[in-house]
């Protein structure tokens, strides 16, 4: 089971913490339990933890895409085994998803990039289209949906994204890219309790010891030295 | 109709910093005040504490602190004939969105305006003559001196406990503090706070090539300090979550910390969370206000507040907003230059600077505050001779870590891809090995730099939003050039094994990614009513009972943070106000 080797939803209902957070994490957390009881293995890893809100094809798109972004090495495991696809679909099902702290109001015209997102989307809405419009084009250069591709071709395909020159249908690939690397980067290193970041694995890639962060003696003691602890996040405290 | 509430001696329209310092000192000499606020109340106790301060995504990334742009926002061009559109998101600057504004989320670099920067026009004229300003930049002298207002910056820096290292005692110049600042009537409260190595080798360098560091000051106690007002601040933990987040340690000063605990029990103050003011209610003819309409925005009813004395504390585009919706002064045209209210917007230039590699060097870049760090003023304001080189105004150096936070702060040398393989191993090895030194400039008024209100979008209230027109002009990609270049000379001599490129902007004002919560300007000081909105009191010309505190005041912005001045200007309105005003109501200087 893919949750035994991520000791916060563990800890979250063995310490029982009030936050509403740790509760949902429990919760989630019972849920997986029992729909891996109860359904059919799924095709990718991740849907082992079910999903709030992505479909079978986003979760699959997802998968691809973080797994290149963030593919297992010697470093960490792939972007999907260290959770990001969980920490996306927790993203995109709550608040911010729903556009919380974004302007919604209208009229809605292009703009210049220095005036910055105007698109009517909120990030849940922006991601479902863009996934379709990706895959849209996929289907026409290579064939198949992005998540059937080989590694080294959505490596590619990535890159084709990123560098802007992509034309997707009624969609800007590059914005597109940028989104999706920003909320794989976020789900990466953001603390464990969203769900990513599972086992500190982005914070042990890099050496970031998360919590307390009490260091008015260490600055010191430290000076021109690593400081090497294991890592802990805000579940470890609460 | 509103719901017409009791009058009281004085209204605070935002319960930052300028709020609530006036609260009490009003409250002190007497009067009854009442501190609105649009947000929610927090105490640190419960809104700052362990584990759940400690999180990047919430706080730098959704933006937990920040004022939501669906409430209300501003619309964004480039220059007058562009139509401006909505930041949807907020991105370029943060305001705050709870009792004790952007204080709450500052990093608390804690400054003093140079005694240049408050003569800014006739300090150039003096050294350089008329011509050396183009015709476009309206640069201004500020309406008190810096000697005039160093008592105030005292009692200010007394409040907040800024930790730091004088330069300049009362005109004695002191080795290791900032051999440019203007003469300050005692030491800083705190001593400097631990420098990091990058620090210290940025001194050592900067020192070599025959410059100036010294420790940046700090609104982070670097011990327990218990300040003018009784109050006890904690040490600095050197968390490194100062930016965007509340500090757990209670050693980064903020109203919550400095001055509101005296503000709940002081019988004479009443603080009104989630109450939005909409307007003011203005008697054009008697030059006055009579108070402000304001919403409840749990229950979407609407009172009025009627108040002798009208303070207006809130963020720079919230004191410059309520100024167009109540129809006090002339708006700003920046065609004929006539007008006040909107004129003078400036910001500051930032994202500047060099970023170096040290392979044998291990910083632990998680550990460290924005007060940990070495500055430079060599080449700020007009510290430097700018004789022939064709631009006014300078930067601010410093180098040193303040924040190892992973999902933003992941510096790998120049050509890496930006995921992937190769990414994660460029990442993985250089985290712990990269040093920065960053350049922020000053940013000048030109004419075409304004605020005005929007055609088209409105707020969450109905009111049309401010519409800001803004871009960088000549004299700043000059300022960036210059002084970019002069921080990478430092920083070839502090010997890395890898130097990026210096990061110099050019190309147009983007409005996406963060810079500074340093907006300037709209309701700018001055002596003359017909190119300036207040007084050298803060006193509104316009109406006599109006004050208008923060750095929406500023005629232009120096390259440093505007915190310190408008503390400092607040403590100094609030002075006059009960000292002068109170006595006989009426305008404080006659035009």
């Amino acid at each position: 089971m893919g949750n035994d080797d991520n000791p916060i939803p563990r800890r979250g209902f063995l310490v029982g913490a009030g936050t509403a957070v740790a509760a949902s994490l429990t919760s989630l957390s019972a849920e997986a339990q029992t729909s891996t009881a109860t359904a059919t293995p799924p095709a990718v890893a991740t849907a082992a933890e079910g999903t709030l809100t992505l479909t079978s094809a986003e979760q699959a798109f997802f998968a691809a895409a973080v797994d290149t972004i963030i593919p297992a090495d010697e470093l960490t495991p792939s972007g999907s085994d260290c959770g990001v696809v969980v920490f996306i679909d927790r993203q995109l099902a709550g608040a911010y998803g729903s556009g919380a702290k974004l302007y919604r109001s209208g009229p809605f015209h292009k703009g210049k990039p220095e005036q910055g997102y105007q698109l009517p989307l909120t990030p849940r809405e922006f991601f479902a289209a863009g996934i379709v419009a990706t895959n849209a084009w996929s289907r026409t250069a290579r064939g198949k949906d992005f998540d059937r591709l080989a590694p080294k071709e959505r490596e590619a395909a990535l890159k084709e994204l990123e560098s802007g020159k992509v034309e997707l249908s009624d969609f800007n690939g590059k914005q597109f890219f940028e989104a999706l690397l920003e909320i794989t980067m976020e789900g990466f290193f953001a603390d464990p309790i969203y769900g990513g970041n599972r086992n500190k694995a982005g914070w042990r890639m890099v050496g970031y010891p998360g919590l307390p962060a009490v260091y008015t003696n260490l600055i010191d003691e430290y000076r021109n030295k690593r400081y090497s602890v294991e890592p802990q996040s805000i579940a470890d405290f609460s | 109709m509103a719901i017409r509430l009791k009058e009281v001696d004085a209204v605070m329209v935002g319960m930052g910093w300028t709020g609530s310092i006036m609260a009490r000192e009003l409250t002190k000499a007497g009067m009854t005040v009442i501190g609105l606020e649009r947000g929610e109340d927090l105490t640190p106790r419960e809104h700052f504490a362990l584990p759940n301060i400690r999180d990047e995504l919430k706080y730098t990334y959704r933006k937990e602190l920040v004022q939501d742009p669906a409430l209300e926002t501003l619309t964004f061009r480039h220059r007058p004939s562009e139509m401006a559109l909505p930041m949807r998101r907020m991105g370029s600057f943060l305001p705050g969105n709870a009792v004790g504004g952007a204080a709450n989320h500052w990093g608390g670099l804690h400054w003093r305006y140079l005694p240049s920067d408050h003569l800014c026009r006739s300090h150039i004229v003096n050294r350089y003559g008329p011509k050396a300003i183009p015709t476009d930049m309206t640069i201004r002298d500020w309406a008190m001196t810096y000697e005039e207002l160093e008592p105030y910056y005292d009692r200010f820096d007394k409040l907040c406990g800024v930790s730091g290292k004088a330069g300049n005692l009362r005109g004695q110049k002191v080795s290791g503090g900032n051999v440019f600042e203007g003469a300050r009537s005692s030491e800083y409260p705190n001593p400097p706070l631990k420098m990091t190595e990058s620090a210290l080798m940025f001194e050592k360098a900067a020192k070599e090539l025959g410059y100036n560091p010294f420790p940046q000051p700090i609104s982070n106690s670097s011990r327990p300090y218990t300040n003018i007002e009784g109050l006890t601040l904690g040490g600095c933990q050197y968390c490194g979550h100062c930016d965007k987040s509340g500090c757990e340690a209670n050693a980064k000063a903020g109203p919550h910390v400095c001055i509101l605990p005296l503000l709940r029990a002081e019988p004479k103050f009443t603080l009104r969370a989630r109450s939005w003011v909409s307007r003011l209610v203005y008697d054009k003819r008697g030059k006055k206000v009579t108070g402000v309409i304001y919403t409840d925005t749990r229950t979407g009813e609407e009172y009025e507040q009627p108040a002798g004395i009208v303070v207006l504390s809130a963020y720079v585009f919230g004191n410059i907003s309520l100024l167009f919706h109540s129809k006090i002064g002339v708006p700003y045209d920046p065609m004929t230059q006539k007008g006040t209210v909107g004129r003078n917007y400036c910001y500051q230039l930032s994202r500047m600077g060099v970023t170096m590699f040290f392979e044998n060097k291990e910083f632990n870049p998680f550990m460290g505050a924005p007060g940990a760090s070495m500055a430079l003023d060599d080449f700020d304001g007009d510290n430097f001779d700018h004789g022939g080189l064709g631009f006014l105004g300078g930067s601010r150096f410093a180098c040193g870590h303040a924040d190892g936070r992973p999902i933003g702060y992941r510096p790998v040398p120049p050509g890496t891809p930006r995921w992937g393989a190769a990414w994660k191993k460029a990442t993985a090895k250089n985290y712990h090995h990269a040093a920065s030194i960053a350049v922020s400039g000053s940013n000048y008024a030109n004419r075409y730099n304004y605020l005005d209100l929007d055609p088209t979008y409105r707020d969450q209230l109905g009111r049309p939003l401010l519409r800001l027109t803004y871009n960088f002009v000549e004299n700043d990609y000059k300022v960036m050039e210059y002084t970019v270049n002069a921080a990478a000379k430092i920083a070839r001599a502090m010997n890395p094994t890898i130097m990026g490129p210096a990061r110099i902007r050019r190309g147009d004002y983007d409005i996406v990614p963060y810079q500074s919560t340093h907006n300037t300007g709209g309701t700018v000081m001055g002596h003359d009513p017909k190119t300036s909105v207040v007084n050298r009191y803060l006193q509104s010309w316009d109406a006599h009972n109006l004050f208008i505190m923060g750095a929406s005041t500023f005629p232009q912005q120096p390259a440093y943070n505007p915190t310190g001045p408008v503390g400092a200007l607040a403590y100094w309105s609030a002075e006059a106000i009960i000292n002068k005003y109170r006595k006989s109501p009426g305008p404080l200087v006659h035009a």
